[in-house]
């Protein structure tokens, strides 16, 4: 019960919060390394979400999409430096 | 009791990662940017990831929560030099106060090899 509590009202919250913030930095980045840089701290907090997610449904199923999303947001993180490094390769 | 210590943990995640929300907004620099979101936000989903292994007490579980947060260690650093590097290529302008740039003019520009 305090539990149940403490998700919906501080935890969720705080990280709803962040979410918005980074959805901030997303819209305004002057560069796209900072676009790149808000994506992948936006996929870290949608990890979060989904663990606090299933604790509060009692649900562990939810943390196998954790993993997954881990290993997305770092491929795309790599693909998007890779070639923005190469763009600025004279040769 | 359980209760508590998980709530703690949870809470404790929650406020790492909106103060690294906070500096992502608020840093003027790219690179500072950079420093406060991949340490900040892996230590704070590490702390949620850890909460509910210890809500679930479970050994699969913990096993899953485990992978996740090494997947997050190993991955955060690669992630950041490479954007890092990227950036630093991509000549994105430093802050107007910094002092001293300490790679300037000790790479080729063309082929991005170290003088070294």
């Amino acid at each position: 019960m305090i539990l149940e509590n403490i998700i919906s009202y501080i935890v969720l919250p705080l990280l709803g919060l962040s979410l918005f913030f980074v959805f901030v930095r997303i819209l305004i980045g002057p560069s796209i390394e900072d676009r790149i840089i808000a994506l992948d701290v936006l996929t870290s907090i949608g990890i979060a979400f989904l663990s606090v997610y299933s604790v509060q449904s009692n649900n562990p199923l939810f943390l196998d999409i954790g993993i997954i999303l881990g290993i997305i947001s770092f491929l795309s993180t790599v693909a998007f430096s890779h070639y923005l490094e190469r763009k600025s390769k004279k040769c | 009791m359980l209760e508590l210590i998980v709530g703690t943990l949870l809470i404790c995640g929650a406020v790492f990662v909106l103060l690294s929300s906070i500096g992502l907004i608020r840093m003027p620099d790219l690179f500072m940017r950079m420093s406060s979101t991949t340490k900040a936000v892996t230590l704070g989903v590490g702390f949620i990831l850890i909460g509910s292994a210890v809500f679930f007490n479970e050994t699969g579980i913990t096993a899953r929560a485990f992978v996740i947060i090494l997947f997050l260690f190993i991955t955060a650093p690669i992630g950041a030099h490479m954007i890092g590097r990227a950036a630093y290529f991509d000549k994105v302008p430093l802050w107007k106060e910094t002092k001293t740039d300490e790679l300037k003019g000790k790479y080729n520009e063309n082929d991005h090899r170290l003088n070294s």
